[in-house]
């Protein structure tokens, strides 16, 4: 396989993203080594529910708006790579969960808020695979697209009645982030490998649907 | 009658919104008076769901009035589904959903239209299980039925509202009715969770203030996405 500059440097940054959690930062005083999940954790959490989402939501938008074939492109790349992302979500947080909750699971409102956002993300997917015809998938998907960023709040505001298991934000939040220095410094090469990782991956996946696309008009 | 020349077509006008809308509800409503093909297999099926969880828990260890919101939540989601896919389902044989778009209506009366015919049949739905749910789990809902019936109302609305859009673009697609649930069920949760907690509460004797939390997303969730879906809508057809 040939890499591009972008994903040489995206795979230089997660390397080194990786090399940083693990031999220069401390583990944490409470939880131990199964504190670093945190990184992966928060770092796929932040790239696949707000950069992904938010793409395939901004893009679905523009499609139905301009009727641009690559707006379509772009979301369909986002929700994949999203996709993926936010499965690494919901297998790093129950790994963690066992041995600092007690449990893999619990339906608290960000786990379950995940869960469903995967849910969709899946659908999109599955149901593109199940339209033949160029455009309307591609108009389909972008109503998919565009009702299920409308859903987040929904499924935010009534599994907010549960009691809440999961840790309260530590870097997005009105007062300064509440971990140490060498974690902050830690979490934010984290997100930065992250972004060009969803970055290449997106690009590589675009490329491709490029690619599809022309050989299915090529056969028609 | 001052009408009494032949009219020309220059005097033809559209049937007004509301109008066709309604026209395209009683359609829908008559084809399925006529044929009786899917109510009467939603209703045989959630009487008989209902029988069956009675016995898929342990009626010494859980009581029947903790299990009666889940099974009423569980069946009402299950049987629309029945109807929501026969909704667009009915037009595909005979292609007839060409018709209906070549027809002097809006794309938005059409949706809207069906949103009404599928509420007609899921409120049947409702109507039946609700008592049979109550008479076989020993439920007394005297004391808290009008809002009990609000809350079921309320929920129904925005079940059909997504789920009539959702119809009519899985049976364009290979998936067909396999793809419906997969697409509505997440878009589900948001009302089942909210109804099933108020319906639960209720059931437990809590007052009706208690339950004014869920009603209020209930209300904001039919607002929000029946002028969504009302707007997306034309996209999910031909163009």
């Amino acid at each position: 396989m040939k890499f591009s500059k972008l994903g040489a440097v995206a795979i230089l940054a997660v390397v080194g993203a990786y090399i940083r959690a693990i031999f220069f930062t401390p583990f944490d005083a409470l939880q131990g080594p199964v504190q670093k999940i945190f990184y992966v954790h928060v770092a796929s959490g932040f790239v696949g529910l707000y950069l992904g989402f938010g793409l395939v939501f901004v893009a679905s938008v523009l499609y139905l708006w301009l009727r641009d074939p690559k707006l379509d492109r772009v979301a369909a790349s986002s929700a994949e790579v999203g996709f993926v992302f936010t499965s690494v979500v919901l297998i790093t947080g129950p790994l963690w969960g066992r041995p600092v909750w007690g449990t893999y699971w619990a339906w608290d409102a960000k786990l379950t808020l995940t869960l469903f956002l995967w849910f969709i993300f899946a659908g999109y997917i599955i149901l593109r695979g199940a339209i033949d015809d160029f455009e309307m998938r591609a108009r389909f998907s972008a109503v998919l697209g565009i009702l299920g960023a409308l859903l987040v709040p929904f499924i935010h505001l009534s599994v907010y009645f549960f009691r809440t298991l999961h840790p309260m934000p530590v870097l997005l939040k009105p007062s300064a982030p509440s971990i140490s220095r060498e974690m902050l410094i830690t979490i934010s090469a984290w997100l930065c490998a992250f972004i060009l990782l969803y970055a290449w991956l997106l690009r590589e996946r675009y490329l491709l649907a490029v690619d599809r696309d022309a050989a299915m008009e090529g056969s028609a | 009658m001052p009408h009494s020349v032949a009219r020309t077509s220059a005097d033809w006008r559209a049937p007004g919104f509301v109008s066709s809308t309604l026209t395209i509800a009683r359609k829908d409503l008559l084809i399925e008076l006529r044929s009786r093909s899917v109510i009467l297999a939603a209703l045989a099926f959630a009487v008989l769901a209902i029988t069956i969880f009675f016995f898929a828990w342990d009626p010494t260890a859980v009581a029947s009035i903790d299990l009666a919101p889940g099974v009423l939540w569980v069946i009402f989601t299950f049987s629309g589904l029945l109807g929501l896919h026969r909704s667009f389902g009915v037009e595909q044989p005979t292609r007839a959903m060409d018709a209906l778009l070549a027809a002097p209506v809006g794309r938005e009366a059409i949706y809207l239209g069906k949103l009404l015919a599928n509420l007609s049949f899921v409120i049947v739905v409702q109507a039946v299980s609700l008592p049979t749910v109550a008479l076989l789990y020993n439920v007394p809902v005297r004391g808290y039925v009008w809002p009990l019936i609000g809350v079921v109302l309320l929920a129904a609305v925005g079940l059909v509202a997504v789920g009539t859009l959702f119809s009519s673009m899985a049976v364009s697609t290979r998936l067909a009715e396999l793809l419906l649930p997969l697409l509505a069920l997440p878009f589900f949760v948001p009302v089942i969770l909210p109804a099933a907690q108020a319906t639960a509460r209720l059931m437990s004797g809590r007052p009706v203030s208690e339950v004014s939390g869920y009603i209020s997303i209930l209300g904001s969730f039919d607002v929000v996405f029946l002028v969504v879906c009302t707007l997306l809508y034309p996209y999910t057809l031909e163009q």
